[in-house]
């Protein structure tokens, strides 16, 4: 087997962080690799590397044999590499022919014609059924990473390397790009897929090469390896992935939605009933009304039309800080936005939300040791690694930050908990933590509204579970009643024939 | 690049790595301060040693550093306490009039009043003054969104001029001079070297940079403002109010640049003079930026700038040198506080390209 590209003892240091420590690796010609690790294990930087973005202190990159220095992307695209990103680098009112030679003109003196005929025929090939002169913005979002996908094989690419690409899918978008993703490999191209997913990997990859801290820790076939192994290599220890969830009796209703509105002009409400012990997880595609549901709950967004009710009480149009005073916890989808004040201490960030009440606050003075003394308690409770109480909270990793929007949410005793996408961009042992702190909370007899696009969460953790599309409920059924797939065509809006 | 993430980044960096980046700018510029003067055929160290000797020589000399000091330290705070909000008052120079004329006016005004209470009366409706028309853009931004450096901006002239116009007709006092009556004794700001132009406004500058760190770092109220500033969407989240504190940062703010006028007014001049500043509110900002928007910078750097003042006048004097020269090293000085945050601000957008 020929290798498509080698890279020998890579090393890349970033001030503080050795980002890659010698990282060796390799993919075959026609593979699909996969690239797997947590988050700031060294992936992206790897094929920043690989792809010239990154320069390298140490290490040799090969191509078919071949030894190269990449100095920009512009030469790794003449080289046969492309790279399709997460977020899509599409211009939103041209068309799809468009969007695909934007750029190349000087080099392909052809004519629209000529382009439209090619990239015509290149669709064809793989079979994407697209219209190339459909404008981006009228696409969806799985049809926009296709035409990302030929825009990469009509600069030529080999080799083409996927980075995260299913984060921003439907499960029924995902299947149709691992099809994309095998006819690729059939037609002899090689592809890179960069995740942290492991069942994407099981599903898709032919090799596996897993990163850990900037180091390489092995390079696997498939057929030798399984979930629980490759969990266990990327974190370093075992990872519990079935939760033991108890039977539990809910108890008084904690919120209600009642018609409540979240789309604009869409014409369509909600209704849901969360009671005390329970997790009613939301899943959907991000967009179809998540972000409102989340705001209007915290008065963050007015209510059009609608009533919300919190213990019985109406809250539609109560303002947020005496919305908390009813005893929310508030953990938002949007850390660094809603959640975080990245440059102030961890202490100022669990101050927020409680600084102007008793034991923070005594006549309008900051009581900055009692303060202190919580913030201690927080950091040894929820594990935080910290030095200490007074550092700046962006010098925290994103779970460390997260654990600490936790800590201060639900140190305060709160009845319900609104936890939107609570565990987004955290790296495994975070998620396994957050798991289980949402699940001893409902243990406790709290109320929690899980609102997540990563459908494997919800299914998870819910008691019960409705699926949001387009502002309305597709479905809202105890886990139980539901499928996977069923849950998965939902997502896209496909009704289900009502069998039962 | 926007204007507001640069002061957004100068205003929030509080490590001790920042203050050397505001020493050695300062630094920097002195030495190109000096190569300018060698260029231009004279000594640099002559230079520099008349002006030190000019700023602080003697014990008058000092006394004059001192007051110029004075109005620095109250618009550079003016300007920290509205950065510190995420808001750009670049209108402490109207303010700073009204509260000059007010302060003057409720002096002459209420004269009636017994000598203990009319210094603090007066010294009320200056604030008063300058909290409203600092006030009114900060709440127009937070009722309809207008952006406070085109309003503040506009209300400058406004400020100005009135005064102007109140000083030249309605209030002016008989003679040549656009000014008014000179102010009841005790309504005088004390001196505090007696024959000199320093007056008990420095002390009325200390106590308020002390309030100003007392009220941002200890108080709620200030953690609001903070938040505000920091991240309006997170602290809306958590239940602050933007709007409010907001309309309550520029109000403050405008306090503060009120300040300046008043102490200027009843502790050097004891009268309003029509067109007094030379620009003392967007020195403000220049002081507000090198300070760190922190009150002990702020107050560091009024008198850094107020000897850079009273040294140049004895340096064009005694040397060949203009004063305008200290006017390009305060320039330089800004420039190289700026210039990494410019530099950063541009580079986090190629990133983000």
């Amino acid at each position: 087997m020929t290798l498509a590209i080698e890279m020998k003892n890579i090393t890349k240091q970033f001030p503080g962080v050795k980002a890659n420590d010698k990282v060796s690796f390799n993919v075959e010609k026609g593979e699909i690799h996969s690239l797997l690790g947590e988050n700031g294990a060294g992936k992206t930087t790897l094929m920043n590397v690989l792809f010239g973005l990154y320069k390298a202190e140490k290490g040799e990159i090969f191509l078919k044999g071949e030894k190269i220095a990449i100095e920009n992307p512009k030469q790794a695209l003449k080289k046969g590499l492309g790279m399709v990103h997460q977020h899509f680098m599409l211009i939103n009112r041209m068309t799809v022919l468009e969007n695909i030679i934007l750029g190349m003109g000087n080099e392909l003196s052809l004519n629209k014609k000529e382009h439209r005929k090619r990239i015509n025929k290149l669709a064809g090939k793989y079979d994407f059924a697209i219209n190339i002169d459909e404008k981006i913005e009228n696409l969806s979002v799985g049809m926009k990473q296709r035409v990302e996908i030929l825009k990469t094989l009509y600069r030529g690419a080999e080799i083409i390397i996927f980075d995260e690409p299913t984060a921003v899918l439907t499960p029924g978008e995902v299947e149709e790009l691992y099809n994309i993703l095998n006819m690729l490999r059939d037609q002899g191209k090689t592809v890179i897929f960069i995740t942290h997913k492991l069942n994407e990997t099981m599903e898709i990859a032919d090799r596996i090469t897993v990163l850990r801290n900037g180091k390489k820790v092995s390079t696997i076939r498939k057929e030798d390896t399984n979930t629980n192994k490759l969990a266990q290599l990327m974190v370093g220890r075992e990872v519990e992935f079935e939760v033991e969830i108890k039977e539990k009796k809910p108890g008084n209703e904690i919120l209600k939605v009642k018609n409540l509105e979240l789309l604009l002009g869409k014409n369509e409400s909600i209704d849901l009933s969360i009671q005390q012990g329970e997790i009613v997880g939301i899943a959907g595609v991000e967009g179809n009304g998540q972000l409102e549901l989340e705001e209007m709950i915290m008065g963050l967004r007015k209510v059009k039309k609608g009533h919300i009710y919190l213990n019985n009480k109406e809250i539609t149009e109560m303002r947020t800080k005496d919305r908390k005073k009813m005893k929310i916890a508030y953990i938002p989808s949007d850390r660094h936005n809603r959640a975080i004040f990245k440059n102030f201490t961890i202490e100022e960030n669990i101050l927020l939300g409680y600084h102007y009440k008793l034991p923070f606050c005594k006549n309008h003075i900051l009581q900055k040791d009692n303060l202190k003394k919580h913030s201690q308690k927080i950091i040894s409770d929820y594990n935080i690694k910290t030095p200490d109480s007074g550092q700046l909270i962006k010098n925290l990793s994103g779970g460390n930050q997260q654990k600490v929007v936790l800590g201060r949410e639900v140190s305060q005793q709160p009845e319900f908990i609104l936890a939107a996408q609570p565990t987004r961009g955290l790296d495994i042992g975070a998620i396994e933590y957050i798991h289980n702190l949402l699940l001893e909370l409902r243990e406790d007899n709290k109320g929690i509204l899980l609102i997540s696009a990563d459908l494997n969460e919800v299914i998870k953790l819910s008691d019960r579970i409705a699926v949001l599309y387009e502002g309305k409920f597709m479905g809202l059924k105890d886990k139980k009643d539901f499928s996977r797939k069923e849950i998965g065509m939902l997502m896209a809006g496909e009704m289900i024939d009502s069998e039962a | 690049m926007k204007l507001k993430d640069i002061i957004g980044g100068i205003s929030r960096s509080e490590s001790v790595k920042d203050i050397y980046i505001s020493l050695f700018s300062i630094l920097l510029a002195l030495i190109i301060g000096a190569l300018l003067i060698f260029l231009i055929g004279s000594s640099p160290l002559q230079a520099f040693t008349v002006m030190l000797d000019g700023a602080f020589g003697s014990i008058s000399n000092i006394a004059n550093t001192l007051s110029k000091t004075i109005p620095l330290i109250f618009t550079g705070l003016a300007v920290a306490v509205a950065f510190r909000c995420g808001l750009f008052n670049i209108g402490a120079e109207g303010q700073l009039y009204l509260g000059a004329f007010f302060s003057v006016l409720t002096a002459l005004k209420f004269s009636f009043l017994p000598a203990f209470l009319l210094l603090p009366v007066a010294i009320l409706g200056g604030i008063i003054s300058g909290m409203i028309w600092g006030g009114i853009p900060g709440f127009f931004k937070a009722q309809f969104g207008t952006h406070e450096v085109v309003v503040t901006v506009m209300m400058n002239y406004i400020g100005i001029n009135i005064t102007s116009y109140l000083v030249n007709y309605p209030f002016k006092a008989e003679g040549w001079v656009a000014q008014t009556d000179i102010i009841p004794n005790a309504a005088n700001l004390p001196k505090l070297i007696p024959k000199t132009q320093l007056s008990a406004g420095l002390i009325v500058a200390i106590i308020a940079a002390l309030a100003v760190y007392f009220l941002l770092w200890k108080t709620d109220f200030g953690y609001e403002i903070r938040a505000v500033g920091e991240n309006p969407t997170t602290a809306e989240s958590g239940g602050i109010n933007i709007k409010k504190n907001i309309s309550l940062a520029m109000a403050i703010s405008g306090g503060l640049a009120a300040l300046a006028g008043v102490t200027q007014s009843l502790g050097v001049y004891e009268r309003f003079i029509d067109g007094f500043s030379p620009g003392y509110g967007f020195t403000g900002i220049a002081v507000a930026v090198l300070g760190r928007n922190h009150p002990l910078g702020v107050i560091l750097t009024a008198l850094l700038f107020g000897a850079l003042e009273t040294g140049a006048l004895k340096m064009d004097r005694v040397t060949e040198i203009s004063n305008d020269l200290v006017i390009v090293i305060q320039g330089l000085v800004i420039l190289f506080v700026a210039a990494p945050e410019i530099i950063r601000s541009i580079l986090k957008r190629r990133e983000s390209q």
